[in-house]
């Protein structure tokens, strides 16, 4: 910290060139726009100077990377030691197809695989339900049974790569599957690492992939979280999501507010079930988006990392160092890639993947150029895989621990980050959690809201969008091969489902299914027997009906 | 003085995407420009859409789709349509929908397909100037 008098004479300085050198520049060059501001309303500031920061304690608020409060970094030597993990999230057509993108993005120098799946999987509905119609392995891969995920994982050593399945409501049906093939390929459950994105509450007011109500979706979370702190360890159970909300219209400060909000809920439940903070809050993951705007999105980061290590250790009175770590995937914001002059795309994911890198994630999903268009086609996934290879290789960001730091203006934007989220936080708090707020559809709106603003600007050119309401041109110059998911997918994998119900023993899957029925009726942790049930081969939506039958199915609270 | 009946819409997401966004944003703007929108949420089969249609009495129904299943959903629901007679009603769509299919939807009734990318401003006028008025 400097000290006071540095500061007055710098103040005095400051209010100098305002009255004097900006004037005279700004009567010739006036500035672009009435006012600067981030997405979340933060207004930015002509200049950042050391006034910025006058509040600023280094070891208080910044620290060293590796100890609280983590602003600076989870890891003492970051990416000089190891560089995050490029995982492209994957998934269409049949297991077999799925399969061999997995291979050739291993083959490629991805470090870590992430599983699309299907509407129909993603539901809890097998590919021959009704309502599947059209719908299979179009979005992602169609999983109805562990004969799918068994050549899914087809020729992958599950101990030498870790998985990340991106699934919520049927997310304990996917994880035993995947503790199934664990089991087959003879490896010991703790050896499997990995993600289950798991978190239902996001669902509710964002991404709005439900089956049951909030609470019972609650409980099923916490199942996970449970069983994977006795049996899982290298497993994160949850992956509290905030991509979700900001894709669904909320800005950076909502994201981060309302994922964290999340988080709080999930480590009360979990300490309600009886289980110490210390023994699951380790593996507790987080996920974010990197959207356009680069240094609010790096505050993001930080003040993420900064207010989840505090509230850990002083809301929750966690004491292993582990459980203040926020590890955080991110992924490239899907909603700011253009469908006009896509391959533009390519420069906006390599911006934003640059913010995630220089906010400190983890792990990172680059988005492809054709993504507004279709799932991407294998050469746009390998442009994507490139951006993070060059970043981590050839900018040099990756030379040194939080370049960023002691910027006047991100130290700045990072407590204003902090500060904004807190608030929402406190007021989420005051309506007695994440649930009532469901409940009510505060969350619904205020992210509506947001939408509906950003929208605006765009359509009133506030917001440039380059390609879209500025810079245009009749025709995109260069046409790109979308990817076309084949249309006899639904034949072949609906023969394969046939398969698996006529060869298995179909008492022994009554007989297991009975059993879930009964668990889930007396409340129990239902993980077991749900592996249990999908090693019997029943199927996908055959388990999710019994929970329906119990839990009862969500109906959508619409908020316009 | 018979004040003129206000344009109806009814803004529906069929198949199994969750991608509420775009319909939201879509459905306020139409209210902003005066006219009754009817929202039906997430995931209506092409049964409950074009009940819904009908209930509703609207003239106009816009369609948001996100999951690729367009091929499948909405030849299904142009035909419950010119069964329950409400094939004048005006039928357009929006969501990620591939140029190659949209000849193919215009045949069966879908008069336009909008991407991603399209203003507001250009739907409302777009309504305006097709909506056939249903007595």
């Amino acid at each position: 910290m400097l000290d006071e008098q540095k500061f007055s004479k710098i103040t005095k300085e400051r209010e100098k060139w305002e009255k004097t050198t900006v004037p005279s520049w700004l009567r010739r060059n006036p500035e672009r726009k009435k006012e600067f501001k981030t997405t979340s309303a933060i207004d930015i500031k002509r200049l950042y100077t050391p006034e910025d920061m006058k509040n600023l304690d280094y070891l208080r608020n910044l620290g060293f990377p590796g100890q609280f409060p983590f602003t600076r970094g989870l890891h003492a030597t970051m990416y000089r030691g190891r560089l995050w993990t490029m995982r492209q999230f994957s998934g269409f057509g049949t297991a077999e197809q799925t399969n061999k993108r997995f291979r050739y993005l291993l083959k490629e120098g991805e470090t870590g695989l992430s599983v699309a799946f299907d509407y129909p999987t993603i539901m809890g509905r097998d590919s021959d339900d009704h309502v599947s119609r059209g719908e299979v392995g179009i979005c992602g891969v169609a999983v109805s049974s562990l004969k799918d995920m068994e050549i899914l994982f087809e020729g992958i050593p599950l101990d030498k790569v870790t998985t990340s399945m991106t699934i919520n409501g049927p997310a304990a049906m996917l994880l035993a599957m995947y503790i199934a093939i664990g089991d087959k390929q003879g490896l010991p459950r703790g050896k499997l690492g990995g993600t289950t994105q798991n978190d239902m509450l996001k669902e509710f007011y964002a991404q709005k992939l439900c089956i049951f109500p909030p609470r019972p979706s609650v409980k099923l979370v916490v199942d996970i979280i449970e069983y994977c702190a006795k049996h899982l360890h290298k497993w994160n159970p949850v992956s509290i999501s905030g991509y979700h909300i900001r894709e669904a219209g909320s800005n950076a400060v909502q994201e981060l507010a309302f994922t964290l909000a999340d988080g709080i809920t999930y480590v009360e439940s979990t300490l309600e079930r009886g289980l110490k903070v210390d023994d699951f809050a380790p593996r507790l993951s987080f996920f974010f988006a990197a959207h356009n705007n680069f240094f609010e999105e790096i505050a993001k980061f930080r003040a993420a990392r900064r207010l989840w290590a505090k509230i850990m250790k002083e809301r929750f009175k966690a004491k292993d160092p582990r459980s203040l770590w926020m590890r955080m995937h991110v992924q490239t914001s899907g909603c700011t890639l253009t469908a006009q002059q896509p391959v533009n795309n390519v420069v906006r994911v390599a911006l934003q993947s640059l913010a995630a890198v220089l906010g400190g994630t983890q792990s990172l999903h680059t988005n492809s150029l054709d993504e507004t268009l279709a799932l991407p086609s294998e050469e746009a996934v390998t442009v994507a895989l490139r951006t993070q290879q060059i970043i981590a290789h050839e900018s040099g960001v990756t030379d040194t621990v939080d370049p960023l730091a002691g910027s006047y203006c991100a130290e700045a934007l990072t407590d204003e980050m902090e500060e904004k989220a807190m608030k929402y936080i406190d007021k989420i708090d005051d309506m007695g959690g994440v649930v009532p707020a469901i409940e009510n559809g505060f969350l619904q709106k205020e992210i509506a809201d947001s939408a509906y603003k950003y929208q605006q600007e765009i359509d009133d050119k506030e917001r440039i969008l380059v390609g879209v309401n500025d810079y245009t041109v009749d025709e995109d110059w260069v046409p790109l091969e979308i990817l076309r998911i084949a249309p006899d997918i639904e034949a072949e994998q609906l023969a394969r489902l046939q398969k698996v119900k006529r060869e298995r023993n179909n008492a022994r899957v009554k007989e297991v299914l009975d059993k879930l029925h009964d668990a889930t009726d007396r409340n129990e942790n239902l993980m077991p027997t749900i592996i249990e049930a999908v090693k019997s081969y029943a199927t996908l939506g055959e388990i999710t009906n019994v929970l329906r039958n119990v839990f009862g199915e969500y109906r959508e609270l619409i908020v316009i | 003085m018979v004040s003129e009946r206000r344009i109806r819409v009814v803004v529906a997401k069929p198949g199994l995407d969750s991608h509420d966004r775009g319909a939201k944003i879509v459905a306020r703007a139409f209210r902003d420009a005066g006219m009754e929108v009817i929202y039906t949420g997430l995931r209506q089969t092409p049964e409950q859409i074009v009940e819904t249609a009908l209930q509703e009495d609207v003239d106009v129904i816009a369609l948001s789709i996100l999951s690729g299943a367009h091929l499948a959903l909405f030849p299904r629901i142009m035909e419950l349509l010119k069964q329950k007679e409400l094939d004048d009603v005006l039928v357009f769509a929006g969501g990620i929908i591939p140029k190659e299919d949209v000849p193919n939807l215009k045949k069966i009734g879908i008069t336009k397909v909008f991407g991603p990318g399209t203003r507001t401003e250009t739907l409302v006028k777009f309504v305006l100037e097709n909506v056939h008025r249903r007595k």
